[in-house]
């Protein structure tokens, strides 16, 4: 549901379809609306069924990089001789990427229910849940959901009355996008620095508490419900282009469109029709400039590029970029693709955890040249110093952040190169964006 | 206990709020896990989280005060200097930003009496950051005032809403 405005008819809702009914928050209300059922029958299967299950659905990972879930799933220990846990991502801070705030603050009991269904098939007993700091309405309610399962014994020692434990809290983040990063997020929640760590080892055999685990972003383990309630061969079937690319999924639009919001498409779904048709095109007067599809890590598409992209994670490589976490930030005519490359590169500036060089000093001074530029004082070489610059920052990091602050350089000067010149020949002025 | 205190430091966990730090440390398999939810408290108790506060989670989770500092640093939403009695944070990341986040932000400092982002009002009420995304990009520019999380705000709207949390 393209949520905060209607549905769009062409949407295929599934996890979206109780946004904005405030009535689905409550235990009562889910449960009308069809919830525990799917955990109900996993309670009576095996962890092993639950994966294949999960595995057949074609279901990928939501939280960027598209792993499939089942498979990794499977990474876990099948003799459990420790406790092994699971961690849900709920830190969503990449840039253009609002979905999992919707999925908490409107169907908070289809994420419990996802939750202690991977619980389930991975055998971990506790599962944590790791929301970003600022993210205050999605907590209270995330917190009211989790108390009220403890209280009707869905969630508790013997969950369901199944006699098997399923125990779920809330980690509160308090600033730091990089906790984002999964081995950061285990960092953080046994109370130290969010640095990333060095894989292998890799959190199935050594995670949280150098305990086996499972990661999974909100959306993800949200649509295991469904998954289970309707079948993987229903889920498989929902596809519009690339069969490897399977199910729906939320794009998160925002920027310079008539209707940001939330839209659950079917993927392989038409980045143009997403942009023209379900969020009423760009401003009034003004024509698409260029459009981030995959959260602010991926490189830009231009205009051409963005028209002919199709919405899938082989669709979106096809045509320049990347699927990434499917926030979709549109750029008109009005925007100064200089400044605001600089601005993507600053965010990555302040939220590098500062331990590896190249991102580190890479990231601040790419802040560094591109301010100079835009203040009038950029030569022509240093177009070359960004792209060898950024050459330095790309693969050669603990952590892919360094990466994501490459990318918008990079595409940002390939693409629209003629915006960086008129600055270099003293053309153009920064100007601050106004609505 | 003024939410702001900057008195000598009188211990935070003792009574409830000791009962609600064991209750949260019961959920892990270390007592250093505690320490972010541990210093949410502090926080929430004293508006910002003091040296000597850090010593005192140091010694309740049994680790060392640098340790504890070493933490409390790397995460931007720990105040470790006292702010203002509204905290006002803008995200002016490039999505807001295109939409006119730094006209959002710039109106805060002006008729909030800040001037400088960072600076607290000579009267002790506001104190305005710009921070990175806050993860609700289809509705700019978002603003937390405190644990509000306000939507759509524009600059037009700012001074009504400096004047509803004034009042
Ligand atoms: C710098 C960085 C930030 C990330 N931030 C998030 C995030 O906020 N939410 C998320 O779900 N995944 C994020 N990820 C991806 C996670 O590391 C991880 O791949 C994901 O949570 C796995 O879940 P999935 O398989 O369900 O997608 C981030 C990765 C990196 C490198
Ligand atoms: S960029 Fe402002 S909330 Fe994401």
């Amino acid at each position: 549901m393209g949520y905060p405005h209607k549905s769009h008819p062409k949407e295929t809702v599934v996890l979206s379809q109780y946004f904005g009914d405030a009535e689905a928050r409550t235990y009562d209300g889910w449960v009308k609306r069809g919830g525990y059922q799917a955990l109900q029958k996993v309670l009576g299967m095996t962890p092993v069924e639950v994966t294949d299950v999960v595995k057949a659905s074609g279901l990928r990972g939501r939280g960027g990089a598209g792993f499939p879930t089942g498979l990794k799933w499977s990474f876990m220990p099948k003799e459990k001789s420790k406790p092994h846990y699971l961690c849900c991502n709920a830190d969503e801070s990449e840039p253009g990427t609002f979905k999992d705030r919707e999925i908490m603050r409107w169907t908070p009991h289809a994420l419990i229910e996802g939750c202690a269904i991977a619980q389930l098939a991975i055998q971990a007993e506790v599962c944590f849940i790791y929301i970003r700091g600022e993210f205050t309405d999605p907590w209270a309610v995330m917190e009211k959901a989790v108390e009220e399962a403890y209280a009707k014994g869905t969630l508790g020692a013997n969950a369901m009355g199944s006699g098997k434990r399923i125990d779920m809290h809330l980690h509160r983040g308090a600033g730091a996008y990089i906790c984002g990063e999964e081995t950061a997020l285990m960092n953080s929640i046994e109370g130290k620095r969010g640095n990333p760590r060095i894989k292998p080892p890799f959190p199935a055999a050594q995670g949280l508490f150098a305990l086996p685990t499972t990661i999974n972003n909100v959306e993800t383990l949200a649509a295991v419900p469904h998954i289970i309630n309707r079948g993987a061969d229903w889920y498989k079937a929902l596809c519009l282009s690339n069969p490897k690319s399977v199910g729906t999924k939320l794009f998160s639009v925002c920027g310079h469109v008539q209707k940001p919001g939330n839209y659950e498409i079917t993927l392989g779904y038409p980045l143009k029709d997403l942009i023209y048709d379900m969020c009423g095109g760009v401003l009034k007067g003004r024509t698409l400039k260029a459009c981030i599809p995959g959260g602010s890590s991926v490189p830009f598409l231009n205009r051409e590029e963005s028209e002919g992209c199709l919405l899938d994670y082989e669709g979106c490589v096809a045509a320049g970029s990347m699927l990434g976490s499917a926030g979709c930030i549109v750029f008109d005519d009005s925007a100064d693709m200089v400044y605001q490359t600089m601005r993507l590169a600053k965010f990555y500036a302040h939220e590098s955890c500062a331990q590896c060089t190249q991102c580190r000093e890479g990231t601040a001074w790419t802040v560094r040249i591109l301010q100079k530029i835009l203040d009038g004082d950029g030569t022509s070489k240093d177009l070359d110093l960004l792209l060898d610059l950024a050459d330095q920052m790309t693969g050669k990091t603990i952590c892919v952040l360094s990466d994501s602050c490459a990318a918008p350089v990079v595409s940002g000067i390939k693409k629209f190169r003629g915006e960086f010149e008129a600055y270099l020949k003293g053309a153009r002025r920064a100007q601050v964006a106004v609505a | 206990m003024s939410a702001h205190d900057t008195a000598p430091h009188t211990p935070v966990f003792t009574g409830v709020v000791r009962a609600k730090l064991d209750v949260v440390l019961a959920r892990y398999p270390t007592k250093r896990a505690g320490l972010l939810p541990a210093l949410w408290m502090v926080q929430e108790a004293r508006g910002w989280i003091s040296d000597d506060a850090m010593a005192e989670v140091a010694q309740v989770l049994e680790l060392t005060p640098a340790y504890v500092k070493g933490v409390a640093t790397f995460y931007t939403m720990y105040h470790l200097h006292p702010v203002g009695k509204h905290f006002v944070q803008v995200c002016t990341t490039t999505p807001c930003n295109i939409c006119g986040a730094e006209g959002v932000a710039e109106a805060f400092l002006k008729h909030t009496g800040c001037g400088d982002l960072g600076a607290t009002s000579p009267d002790g009420k506001w104190t305005v950051i710009e921070v990175e995304c806050l993860g609700a990009c289809g509705f700019p520019t978002p603003v937390l005032v405190n644990d509000d999380f306000l939507e759509n705000v524009t600059a037009e709207k700012v001074p009504e809403i400096v004047k509803k949390y004034s009042a």
